[in-house]
């Protein structure tokens, strides 16, 4: 049993007296969870609140040629029911484009479908009752003539001349293309002693959050203001758009956000019946509730992963990598997603293969279809357990076929850790990473030789043991490089506001969001490190725009990095005025003052000289005592945006120990390590967990995990029974370790830390169980989920 | 009363309730809707996920998978009453020192779920917790702190050191 210790770190630049950065101070928001006092969205209930249930399309693709409601208007409980055509004099459509993904295109989408349905699950119809159960009831009894149309469901045939264009406007079902070029890979390949080439398939999976998708809008015509409660991750981003496409101005909407029951992504896009459930509240006048149930979280949450990549490595004789190719063939469904679009993921694809090695030789297309599915959008980590598994999977390929140890290969080609900063072959910009410190790091942790040399006896005996690892980066801290440059109204930057209460006690206002992963709790470490209070004494405010400074939210591993650097120095700047105050008091010079565990003391001494309640006190209460002319200021807002990096790129290394089953095929994970390097920790133990979520998130669909359709474009397996999703017992232990390399673009030095586990998984556990198969002649496995079925297909034992 | 409802009468968390039901409304959908106890959740409503287990007569149950009505006269207890008697106080304070939650969602169910295991005496095996946790569904932690979290209360309640 390991707690995790809670020791102030060695004193650095950025350690204070009783600093809390680097220590694993508990959650603020843990207590009332455990005893079943969350307050998520799906909880809630207001006065006069109605329910929408949504009915959805039966068909991938069909013109919608009828709706008769008379039956179901006539039901108990139904207050309203409202088609898509009605529903758009409401809330105008949108399109999920940014000008920075040049040629990305894609058709206006309706809150609720108008004329035809593009995929298996698009609401077609609304219906608002007094409770969940009539709204169901009275959408059995709508009848709608549908004339089903071809779908087009393989994005191999999607270009195809011979193939219905989903969307004939745009003139073909291509939504966007990538094509890259850097250093000579022709001469790369030419100069390859051997080439390793294959064709990876990574399977269509979800989030599967364990609160669905819920939101309950609240259009107040009295005040002409709607409030929306929202499980999202970006509730600015949220204000902006219902405002937009309801005709409102932004002020006019405040987006509220309490517990989340698990996001990762899913929860930062916008969602048709999300929308609609604003749009209804609007028309009715009254708050409407929608929640998803799993039915429709497995039809309409966003899809991810959907990539067929051919790809291929060159390599010399001595381990010299000499050239990287790579064809992405995704698609996304019938839409682009709003606002983040469906284009990113393909993006990143092809500007992090290859990107921890030095090879300057790099080919890449992709392209991004369109196919009457469920629509697919970034999902934790996005790209990147594509890119690291083609990268990683070439690697150990190549190192097979010319017989180097794994490890051996990487080391000949990885970024020096002395030779930063570098650009990789995509021109993505390193500050500075530490691949070769990492890599020591896992091999001790893991004992390698001691692995390697279990695995040749075992193997001996009939027991097939893999050993797999994965180097990889990740992209945190984005600037306006993600979003920003292409036209979206996503903010980079983000805020904090610290405001000294009349007790000595903080409040801290932040535009960041708390998922579960401790927004709370690192903001009030940020806070109570730089102004100089107990950490008890910091109550944390997130999620409501009408009370947080403007800011992103939470997504690519930027809550800590960005918003807790806003947060530390916000308090830094209260720190200022309240010495300013307790100087004037004293009769001091601020200079000589300082902080300390909620008192302002001497500087040199650290003897107390007032209170802060005091110093609160005087400046709330009896301001008439003060000098003329002096105004104290308790409360202070800044913010905080990178500017010397587009990115804030990590690094680290996983390492995976399985064992396949040769006779069931079955993988039994027996351990995993992740080393990883975030800059500054300053939660370790939320840093820690957050790794191992991710890590088991990326198992998941590594081995688990895929929405699996068939040609008609119906989602075969839309249950928690039919979708494998990870569980307890099938899940190793993970241990997991840092380098610490602080980027100097912020005083903290903290980089994102959220998606490492996920980014670098499903590679590592891919090699290792080919590393665990390779003695048997098996053809490797290169497609996930790597299900017993495909590893005896391998084997061809069926 | 029409054919669509029953009068039920039992017991939640020690109170004394009675209701007019639907015959067709689930345990969980009662105990959140009519009686406000959100402490409960829904995840998937076919039984899978667990975040909606509670105690019936000190069996532990899918509130999704019961419905109200077979609950007359019968004893319920949710996390809330379990937090209010201080019945898995250790436990609480386990997944809070282990950080053995993050969104919060499967919590409760895990919680109950773990106390059932618990009350079997002993110190499990990780890999017996692990197989005893697969009723429940978490997708934040990766599993590791909850298993953490429960071996530590085993072994305390054991009295085991360390």
């Amino acid at each position: 049993m390991k707690i995790a210790d809670d020791q102030p770190s060695p004193l650095s630049a950025l350690d204070r007296p009783n600093s809390y950065i680097g220590r694993s101070v508990p959650r603020p928001n843990l207590a009332r969870l455990t005893q079943g006092r969350g307050q998520y969205v799906s909880d809630l209930v207001l006065p006069r609140m109605a329910h929408v249930a949504f009915l959805r399309s039966p068909h991938a693709y069909a013109r919608i040629k009828a709706i008769d409601t008379a039956q179901a208007r006539r039901a108990p409980g139904v207050i309203a029911i409202v088609t898509g055509a009605e529903l758009a004099k409401v809330i105008t459509p949108w399109v999920g484009v940014l000008t920075h993904l040049k040629g990305l295109k894609s058709a206006p989408q309706h809150a609720i479908a108008v004329d035809r349905a593009c995929w298996q699950g698009e609401a077609v119809c609304a219906v608002v009752a007094r409770t969940r159960a009539d709204a169901e009831d009275a959408c059995a009894l709508i009848a709608v003539d549908y004339e089903a149309l071809a779908a087009v469901t393989d994005a191999e045939t999607a270009l195809d001349p011979a193939t219905p264009v989903i969307h004939p406007e745009l003139g073909d079902n291509l939504a966007f293309e990538r094509a890259l070029t850097a250093g000579d890979p022709d001469q790369g390949f030419a100069d390859a002693d051997a080439i390793a080439e294959t064709t990876f398939v990574f399977g269509r999976h979800t989030g599967v959050t364990n609160e669905p998708r819920a939101i309950v809008a609240d259009w107040n015509p009295g005040e002409q203001r709607l409030t929306v409660y929202q499980g999202t991750q970006a509730p600015h981003m949220m204000q902006n758009l219902f405002a937009k496409h309801l005709g409102l101005e932004e002020h006019q909407v405040r987006v509220l956000t309490k517990d989340v029951g698990g996001s990762f992504g899913i929860k930062v896009h916008v969602y048709a019946d999300e929308m609609a459930t604003a749009a209804l509240a609007k028309l009715l006048r009254r708050p409407v509730k929608f929640v998803a149930d799993r039915l429709e979280s497995f039809s309409t949450d966003i899809h991810a992963r959907d990539h067929r990549v051919k790809a291929r490595i060159g390599v010399k004789r001595d381990g010299t990598i000499t050239a990287f190719e790579i064809d992405d063939l995704t698609g996304v469904g019938p839409y682009s997603v709003y606002p983040r679009t469906s284009g990113i993921e393909a993006n990143q694809v092809v500007n992090l293969v290859g990107g921890p090695y030095s090879c300057p030789n790099y080919r890449a297309r992709a392209r991004v279809v369109f196919q009457n599915k469920n629509v697919m959008c970034q999902y934790r980590a996005v790209g990147h357990p594509i890119a690291t598994a083609v990268t990683e999977g070439l690697v150990e390929l190549a190192a097979a076929k010319i017989g180097m140890d794994p490890v051996e290969l990487r080391r000949r080609n990885l970024f020096a850790d002395d030779g930063y900063p570098a650009t990789g072959a995509s021109g993505i910009k390193f500050e500075k990473l530490s691949h070769h410190a990492a890599l020591d790091k896992i091999l001790a942790m893991m004992d390698y030789a001691k692995l390697r040399a279990e695995q040749a006896a075992l193997r001996a005996r009939g027991i097939y043991r893999g050993i797999g690892l994965a180097s990889f980066i990740e992209v945190t801290n984005p600037s306006a490089a993600f979003y920003g440059v292409g036209g979206a109204r996503i903010s980079s930057q983000d805020g904090a506001t610290v405001r000294l209460d009349s007790t000595g006690a903080l409040f801290v206002h932040s535009g960041v969001t708390e998922q579960g992963q401790g927004t709370e709790s690192v903001l009030a470490q940020c806070v109570a490190t730089s102004f100089g209070v107990p950490i008890e004494r910091v109550r944390v405010v997130t999620g409501d725009t009408d009370n947080t400074p403007y800011g992103g939210g939470t997504w690519a591993s930027r809550a800590a990095g960005i918003g807790g650097e806003a947060a530390w120095q916000a308090g830094k700047a209260l720190r200022g005025n309240v010495l300013a105050a307790a100087a004037s008091i004293l009769q001091a010079d601020p200079k000589a003052l300082d902080i300390r565990a909620g008192s302002v003391v001497d500087v040199d001494t650290g003897r107390e000289r007032l209170p802060l309640e005091e110093v609160a006190r005087i400046v709330y209460f009896r301001p008439d005592t003060l000098p003329p002319g002096f105004q104290a200021e308790f409360g202070v807002t800044r913010h905080y945006v990178p500017r010397g990096w587009p990115f804030a790129f990590t690094n680290g290394v996983q390492g995976s120990s399985l064992e396949v089953d040769v006779e069931t095929g079955e993988v039994k994970l027996l351990r995993h390590w992740c080393i990883e390097d975030c800059g500054t920790l300053i939660n370790p133990q939320l840093v820690d967990e957050q790794i191992r979520g991710g890590i088991v998130q990326g198992i998941g669909g590594a081995l688990y995990e895929h929405c699996v359709y068939d040609e008609s474009g119906q989602l075969l397996n839309a249950s928690m029974m039919d979708y494998l999703v990870p569980m307890a017992a099938e899940m190793p232990d993970i241990d997991v370790g840092h380098v610490v390399t602080p980027t100097a673009d912020s005083e903290l030095g903290a980089k994102g830390a959220g998606e490492a586990g996920t980014a670098g998984a499903p590679a590592c556990v891919m090699n290792a169980i080919n590393n665990a198969l390779r003695p048997l002649g098996a053809a490797p496995l290169v497609e996930m989920p790597i299900t017993p079925e495909r590893v005896l297909r391998a084997l061809r034992r069926v | 009363m029409d054919a669509r409802t029953l009068d039920i009468s039992l017991r939640v968390n020690g109170e004394d309730v009675f209701a007019r039901v639907e015959a067709r409304q689930t345990l969980v959908d009662f105990l959140r809707e009519n009686l406000s106890l959100t402490g409960t959740h829904i995840g998937c409503e076919h039984g899978v996920c667990g975040a909606c287990t509670v105690r019936l007569d000190s069996e532990v149950v899918r509130g999704c998978l019961v419905l109200a009505v077979q609950c007359d006269g019968a004893e319920v207890e949710t996390i809330e009453g379990l937090s209010d008697s201080g019945a898995i106080a250790d436990l609480q304070t386990a997944f809070q020192r282990r950080n053995a939650l993050q969104c919060g969602y499967c919590t409760p169910g895990m919680l109950i779920g773990a106390q059932a295991l618990l009350a079997g005496g002993g110190v499990p095996t990780r890999q017996t917790i692990r197989e005893h946790l697969s009723a429940n569904y978490c997708r934040c932690t990766g599993y590791q702190a909850i298993v953490d979290a429960i071996e530590s209360v085993a072994r305390a309640r054991a009295g085991v050191k360390g």
